[in-house]
């Protein structure tokens, strides 16, 4: 059973696989699940301090300043990440795009398009059976709301957080109330966040049946020829116009790198789904 | 010339002798002053509803013994008044003259009651009168020998209001004196310098016998009784045969343990009542009532070392006849403490224990109960039943659970003696060894204890504070002055006490986790909606999660010292909120202070801000999830059809690699 979850039933070990994302951004996401989590986890103990769990979870963290060292370590990594990105983007707008035109306006933009806006409506009629699946390129519509709700997140979250992290620098010149909106944003926010990462976007990358038990892509950075033919026709069709597809294969990782990254992907999966289950208690059930 | 300065010389003395022989006429004159209304017998006034004679007899103070002195020199305060002059005067201050029996009298029991306001106590008037005062020595006075016994039967009589309302522990005093060899050398044969009631108690410094200072006390009566008999010991030594005196001084028997007082009767004593007589039966250790078959033996031991060691079995079990081979078959009531503690048994009286003895309850501890008979040790040995560390065992006996006052016991206090045990102030004790720590009698003071519901009691919810208070005094003070001390209050409010936050017999030490986590909920119980706003925030939430190292009610309100926030006294007031926040916040300022510490989002009226930015923030994640929910379920459809798409395909490419797929089935396998 555990053998059946850990690997791939559609994978073959030595087909030539497409190299989607690169090391370093797969490095930054594998921190982020780790530091998102545990920011997750310890500040929830907070929110839902009125249940067992989270008296629970406080005492296994070490007490509210265990808990808050936890927080806090993880905010900064979450942050560095972030900064870490950001520097990233320039790096490749040098080294891989040459301008700020070809990195925002090219086909591989993060930005919006009217593109993604045709997609939408064309995955709407999908789902409803009037259409063919659209042709989605390389970033789909719902990835880029991911790719800018943490934007979103990093502000009202991050910023709220420095402001509870920092109450007595904030009040040199803000309001003390201050203080009390910044926690109803930072607790509200981050539910939100939580709540979706851990439903809508656990479907989109793990619970997808056809992707089922987990899309591995995001740590591994490589999608089997095939599938990526299926999933990322507009993509496929650029790669095959430039005719430089080779420039993009590589050979898949061996079944102990994978098993590795499927242990963990599927603790992070689980973490996430108990959180789920411990929020929606907390607030249906016992909610004070 | 010289016949001028003789004249001036005359002129001089003249002035000088006129005025000197003016100023005699003056204070003369004053007294008649007064006598001009005073000698009119008919003149009256009324106090308290009752007619006063203002009659001053010239007569009899003529010859009394302050004859020389003017009306002013005792009335001082009418000294230069104006007639008629006012209708009360001050009360005459004898001490002004008599210093030393001003003195002695402030301290006996006559002055002390007057001092309490007793209006039975008697002054200087009362045995002295007033205008007609007579010297002892004559034997008019009413303070002659002869008429002493009279004088102090006024007040001292079987029946008079002193006797029956006052703690006098000796009765029937006059008739036993007239009847004993004292009063009847005085009375029927007129022996002036036999004893009277001031040769033993003194005149002006009557103390109890309990007293060591008293000339009744045990240690001194033998001095007293000398004053007279003065070779009196010398002969006692020879005629008492007993060898114990010779052995063990300190069981010498005091005058009174033979000669009972008011009692000394003109016999001749050829058997003391001393202990050796009484153990002679009783030191058998088989000795038994020939009525009930109770034991009736005393071990000697427990004698020896007792705190009654130097109290003769005949005073307290007292009625003996010594004349009788057994004294003690004239014994009719049992073993009274009050003669000599009678201010514990007074307090005994009004306790419930008391109340119950009174109704011949069968569970009623009486003095023994708790002290024991005749091993009684006082409160200082530490093997004693009422050594503080014993305490507890002595009242578990009946007060612990299950046990015979436990059982008719229905208020909320359950598992006393254990939770007591548990408590700080039972740790202090039992496990420490503090003697000084709170135990039983410490709080239901010992003699008094009363149900919590008794205005009287020590632990009546109005009192609590200040039994307390008797060890904890500095909180005592504070709480006093705190918003939740009915002295901070007009009207009568129910406000908490010690034992509200604090328990009564689970008290726990306030610095530790236990403690600080629960008072929080001792706070909400009153403040419920502050409580829970309270809990809404992160030192609420903090706390919740059970740490103490975040402000909780008492780090920002005080403990003891709780006042409203208007008031200046207040740690939370505008002069110090800063400071109470700096405790925790070294940085914080002004506008750090402005954190709202009971916010709720749920009030628009009151936080507005909080209100609308909680609405907004849900508002924002209703809308998100909506919208990814309706996408994500739209999809499964769809996901479900790509997920067979893809197993054909899978199925297609093993199919045309099948040497790649054999070998991932024994890998399968």
């Amino acid at each position: 059973m555990i053998k059946k979850l850990i690997d791939n039933e559609f994978v073959d070990k030595h087909e030539k696989q497409v190299l989607r994302f690169t090391r370093f951004n797969r490095i930054l996401h594998a921190v982020m699940i780790v530091s998102f989590i545990s920011l997750a986890l310890t500040g929830m103990t907070l929110k839902f301090s009125y249940t067992g769990w989270a008296v629970f979870l406080a005492k296994v963290f070490g007490g509210f300043e265990g808990a808050g060292l936890i927080h806090r370590t993880a905010a900064v990594f979450l942050f560095g990440i972030f900064i870490a990105h950001i520097i990233d983007l320039f790096r490749r707008k040098r080294k891989e795009y040459g301008s700020m035109k070809n990195l925002f306006l090219g086909p591989n933009t993060m930005l919006p398009t009217k593109k993604d806006f045709k997609d939408f409506i064309g995955s709407l009629k999908w789902f409803l059976w009037l259409g063919p699946r659209p042709n989605y390129g390389r970033w789909t519509y719902w990835e880029k709301f991911d790719y800018f709700a943490v934007f979103w997140g990093m502000g009202a979250i991050g910023f709220t957080g420095l402001i509870l992290w920092f109450p007595e620098i904030f009040t040199l010149i803000l309001p003390g109330e201050v203080i009390n909106i910044a926690t109803i944003i930072h607790s509200d926010e981050a539910l939100l966040a939580t709540g979706f990462i851990f439903t809508v976007h656990f479907f989109n990358t793990h619970l997808r049946p056809e992707k089922f038990p987990m899309d591995i892509c995001i740590f591994t950075g490589r999608v089997p020829l095939e599938e990526f033919k299926i999933d990322r026709p507009a993509e496929y069709e650029e790669i095959m116009k430039k005719g430089d597809l080779d420039r993009y294969l590589v050979d898949p990782y061996p079944p102990i790198v994978i098993r590795v990254i499927k242990i963990f992907g599927w603790t992070a999966l689980m973490l996430g789904f108990s959180m789920v289950v411990w929020i929606i208690y907390a607030m249906v059930f016992a909610y004070q | 010339m010289i016949h001028q300065k003789m004249n001036l010389f005359h002129l001089f003395f003249f002035i000088v002798g006129l005025l000197v022989l003016n100023g005699s006429n003056l204070s003369a004159q004053e007294s008649a002053e007064c006598l001009a209304c005073h000698s009119d017998a008919t003149l009256t006034k009324k106090r308290a509803g009752k007619t006063i004679s203002l009659f001053f007899n010239e007569k009899k103070f003529a010859k009394s013994i302050h004859s020389q002195f003017e009306c002013i020199n005792c009335h001082t305060d009418l000294e230069g008044k104006e007639f008629p002059h006012n209708e009360n005067l001050a009360k005459v201050n004898c001490g002004s003259c008599h210093t030393k029996q001003q003195e002695m009298y402030s301290q006996c029991l006559h002055g002390k009651a007057a001092k309490r306001g007793d209006h039975l106590a008697p002054s200087c008037v009362d045995c002295h009168s007033s205008h007609d005062i007579l010297p002892a020595k004559d034997p008019q006075s009413q303070v002659a020998p002869l008429h002493i016994p009279y004088l102090c039967g006024q007040c001292h009589k079987e029946g008079s209001p002193v006797q029956r309302q006052r703690n006098i522990h000796q009765s029937n005093i006059l008739e036993n004196y007239s009847e004993s060899i004292h009063g009847e050398g005085l009375l029927k044969k007129g022996l002036v310098v036999t004893a009277t009631c001031v040769s033993c108690h003194t005149a002006h410094q009557i103390l109890p016998h309990t007293d060591s200072r008293s000339t009744i006390s045990r240690k001194n009566i033998a001095n007293t009784c000398a004053q007279c008999h003065k070779q009196i010991e010398e002969v006692h030594r020879k005629v008492i045969k007993g060898e114990l005196w010779e052995k063990q001084l300190h069981i010498l028997p005091a005058c009174v343990d033979c000669h009972q007082p008011h009692k000394v009767r003109k016999v001749f004593y050829d058997q003391g009542m001393a202990d050796r007589d009484c153990l002679r039966c009783h030191e058998k250790p088989d000795i038994r009532s020939t009525k009930d078959g109770r034991l009736l033996s005393v071990n000697t031991d427990d004698l020896v070392h007792s705190r009654h060691n130097r109290t003769a079995c005949s005073q307290c079990h007292a009625e003996v006849s010594p004349l009788k081979t057994r004294a003690c078959e004239t014994i009719k009531s049992k073993v009274n403490c009050a003669v000599c503690h009678a201010q514990q048994e007074e307090n005994y009286q009004k306790s419930t224990h008391g109340q119950y003895f009174a109704k011949n309850d069968p569970n009623a501890p009486t003095c023994k109960e708790c002290h024991g008979t005749h091993k009684i040790l006082g409160k200082l040995d530490s093997k004693s039943p009422i050594f503080p560390i014993n305490v507890p065992n002595l009242c578990a006996r009946c007060h612990q659970e299950g046990k015979k006052a436990a059982v008719r016991y229905t208020g909320p206090e359950h598992e006393i003696i254990s939770n007591y045990t548990e408590s700080i102030h039972g740790k202090g004790l039992l496990k420490s060894g503090l003697v000084v720590t709170a135990m039983c009698t410490d709080c239901h003071i010992a003699h008094q204890e009363l149900p919590s519901n008794d205005p009287n009691s020590s632990v009546h919810h109005d009192n609590i504070a200040k039994t307390c208070g008797r060890c904890h005094h500095g909180i005592e003070v504070k709480f006093e002055s705190s918003i939740h001390s009915q002295k901070s209050h007009t009207e009568k409010k129910d406000l908490p006490t010690c034992r509200d936050c604090h328990t009564a017999h689970t008290i726990k030490r306030a610095d530790q986790e236990g403690f600080k986590l629960d008072i929080m909920q001792r706070c909400g119980r009153c403040h419920e909606k502050i409580a829970k706003t309270y809990f809404d925030t992160y030192h609420g939430k903090v706390s919740r999660l059970g740490y103490v190292k975040t402000a909780k009610c008492y780090d920002c309100h005080g403990a003891h010292d709780i006042f409203p926030v208007t008031d200046t006294r207040s740690r939370l007031s505008r002069e110090n909120v800063l400071q109470t926040c700096q405790k925790c916040h070294p940085g914080a300022t002004r506008r750090f202070a402005g954190y709202l510490t009971h916010a709720t989002h749920h009030d628009p009226d009151k936080y507005p801000w909080l209100f609308w930015t909680f609405w907004g923030m849900t508002g924002l994640l209703i809308t998100t999830f909506v919208f990814g929910g309706i996408h994500t379920l739209m999809w499964i459809p769809r996901a479900l059809q790509m997920r067979r798409e893809m197993k054909k395909l899978h199925k297609k490419v093993s199919d045309s690699g099948n040497s790649t797929q054999s070998e991932k089935e024994k890998k399968d396998d």
